[in-house]
């Protein structure tokens, strides 16, 4: 079963991949469409790496644009830096920037896990504000200008194959034993502790991996737009990413890839409605947590397009129903 | 000395807003364990209404003040109703989702209607009042004033009142509370209105102190009155006056006093505000005056 997921989801993505490059290279979507493409892409790894945080531990984090600032920041300066040929120096950029956001998630994480619930989201909320600040102030950093003519390095194809990587990776972490112990500590903290867990190197572990792959998703954030500056990594948008792992269905890996696409669509047709776009946005967010209420999850959504049986309860008793 | 003590009264000045605002959001969280991120914006919205009132109504100040605490209560009642009410059993993290939708809803309607554009407030002549080289403003005075007796009364009807006792009933145990004969529901429209109206009484204020309306001017205050409320410990009354004057202080102190001997100062105001939460979440996770509820298995 698991292996099948992951091939399923692999044939898929081969699939999607092929046509979004076709449709590029035949013109049919133009670079307007493809520059949506790319962006939605990145989203879906910030998203993703907080799923892991938010949906799967349970905790939950209201900085993570800061840590895709970071990886922003880094990867920028390396590669503005040293002088070598691309395909060396990119990738050895993103992952430091990667590196050195999980650096700073564990220094964060040490202190800032031993809280709980709103008290952490309100603790990760003042690191993400304070590394802002910090990008804000620093002389490397250009200050408030930011940094502009960063190398263009990030395209379709890179921005694609990592945002598989991403998913492929988590998906494979959270079935691993390791995986295991982090629901289980979302499910009952103290129960977890009494079975002999180290919740707190767990914790950590998870807020970790969740900055490295946020840092990495800066990284590609940075070489694609090519000019960063501190405001764009406040608080706006690290809700931005929240919103789109609720609606994904907190804990839910293709939920939360299937909620940053139908998003960023939505919010790119609601372009055309400009000033009243955010209106809109923020009447349909509302709308859709009220439906949800009620009953209407996304969950249900996914069943019905086939993408994940295996996360789907009911479809699971409807199969056990079946072989009574 | 003499700018120490100015500090001091400029930190009473902002703190007495930010602990008005702050409120709010403490008895809002009391009893429905909710963080009402659309509350800095209903701040706003207050502060909006009484720049109408006053530019487009003529009315006095005092009249605008009024004006602006009735279209915000009645708001935050409405928001409360249609919004929050319908989530009140789902989990905690969309009923968030729902107050930042709520929040953007405010501020994209504020821009539609008035322009995204910063407009100025009309100020007000005031003589300052001079103790030696010390100078402290009328508003000043009035702001520290009515934010002083409103937590007065605020307290006394928590405390003394049948209403304020079913609110501290609900905020304990919302469920042992129905069970007691209180509508739970009356009450949290209740703290919604108390609440909206104090921040909107906190908008005017703020917007008097520093004469200029612009639809995301409710973002950072809220945030900061937020924060206040946390650090004197989310869900006690006095905490969010402590909080907020602290914030105050600290604010005024980093801007003011030590930008003096390090002018780069002003720029880490708010880092410095964000680091003193840490530590006081870190050395006592419930705020300073919270109290330490231990974990039942």
């Amino acid at each position: 079963m698991k292996s099948n997921t992951t091939t399923k989801f692999l044939a898929i993505s081969i699939v999607t991949y092929a046509i979004l490059a076709v449709c590029m290279a035949t013109g049919v979507i133009n670079g307007y469409i493809s520059g949506i493409i790319v962006s939605i892409l990145i989203n879906i790894i910030m998203a993703v790496s907080l799923a892991f945080v938010t949906g799967y531990l349970g905790e939950l984090v209201l900085g993570h644009a800061g840590f895709m600032g970071i990886g922003a920041y880094v990867s920028a300066i390396i590669t503005m830096n040293i002088d070598l040929p691309m395909f060396i120096e990119f990738p050895f950029a993103v992952i430091c920037g990667g590196i050195f956001a999980a650096l700073i998630g564990i220094l964060i994480g040490i202190p800032a896990l031993r809280l709980r619930g709103d008290y952490l989201g309100i603790i990760t909320l003042g690191f993400g504000e304070i590394i802002r600040i910090v990008l804000n102030n620093l002389k490397i950093t250009n200050g408030a200008q930011g940094l502009s003519g960063v190398p263009s390095y990030s395209n379709f194809t890179i921005t694609f194959l990592i945002v598989i990587l991403t998913i492929v990776i988590l998906y494979k972490i959270i079935n691993s034993r390791q995986g295991r112990v982090v629901i289980a500590i979302r499910e009952n903290e103290i129960a977890a502790d009494c079975v002999g867990v180290s919740t707190f190197y767990y914790k950590t572990m998870a807020f970790s991996i969740a900055a490295l792959f946020a840092g990495i998703g800066g990284g590609l954030y940075a070489h694609y737009h090519t000019v960063i500056n501190p405001t764009s990594f406040g608080f706006a948008l690290s809700i931005e990413y929240l919103i789109i792992v609720v609606l994904g269905g907190m804990g839910n890996l293709f939920g939360t890839v299937l909620a940053g696409i139908i998003l960023g669509i939505l919010n790119e047709a609601l372009r055309s409605f400009s000033e009243y776009r955010t209106i809109i946005y923020s009447l349909v967010l509302i709308t859709i947590m009220i439906c949800r209420s009620k009953g209407i999850t996304m969950q249900i959504i996914i069943s019905k397009i086939n993408v994940s049986k295996k996360n789907n309860p009911e479809k699971l008793n409807q199969r056990r129903h079946k072989k009574c | 000395m003499e700018l120490f003590i100015q500090q001091i009264i400029n930190g009473l000045h902002i703190g007495s807003i930010y602990a008005l605002i702050a409120l709010g959001y403490t008895m809002v969280y009391g009893i429905v364990k909710l963080i009402n991120f659309a509350h800095g914006d209903i701040m706003m919205v207050g502060a909006y209404t009484a720049f109408v009132g006053i530019t487009i109504f003529d009315l006095s100040i005092l009249m605008a003040l009024l004006l602006s605490v009735l279209v915000c209560s009645i708001l935050g009642v409405t928001i409360e109703k249609i919004a929050y009410k319908p989530l009140r059993n789902a989990p905690r993290m969309w009923a968030l989702i729902t107050a930042i939708g709520v929040s953007f809803f405010l501020q994209s309607l504020i821009m539609i209607l008035f322009g995204a554009s910063t407009k100025p407030f009309p100020s007000f002549p005031s003589n300052p009042i001079k103790i030696g080289s010390l100078q402290i403003s009328q508003i000043t005075i009035v702001s520290v004033v009515v934010a002083v007796i409103l937590m007065i009364c605020l307290e006394l009807f928590i405390k003394k009142t049948k209403l304020g006792k079913a609110m501290r009933a609900s905020s304990e145990d919302a469920q042992a509370a129905s069970l007691m004969g209180i509508s739970v529901n009356k009450t949290i429209s209740l703290a919604f209105f108390i609440g909206s109206a104090l921040a909107a009484i906190g908008g005017v204020l703020f917007v008097v102190a520093y004469p200029q309306v612009k639809p995301m001017m409710g973002v950072m205050p809220g945030l900061k009155a937020f924060i206040a409320a946390v650090l004197g410990g989310i869900g006690i009354i006095p905490g969010a006056m402590l909080g907020g004057f602290t914030l105050g202080f600290i604010e005024s102190f980093t801007k003011g006093f030590v930008s003096s001997f390090w002018p780069p100062a002003t720029l880490w105001a708010d880092a410095v505000l964000f680091s003193v939460l840490i530590i006081v979440l870190l050395i006592k996770p419930t705020g300073i005056l919270g109290k330490n509820i231990r974990e039942k298995v």
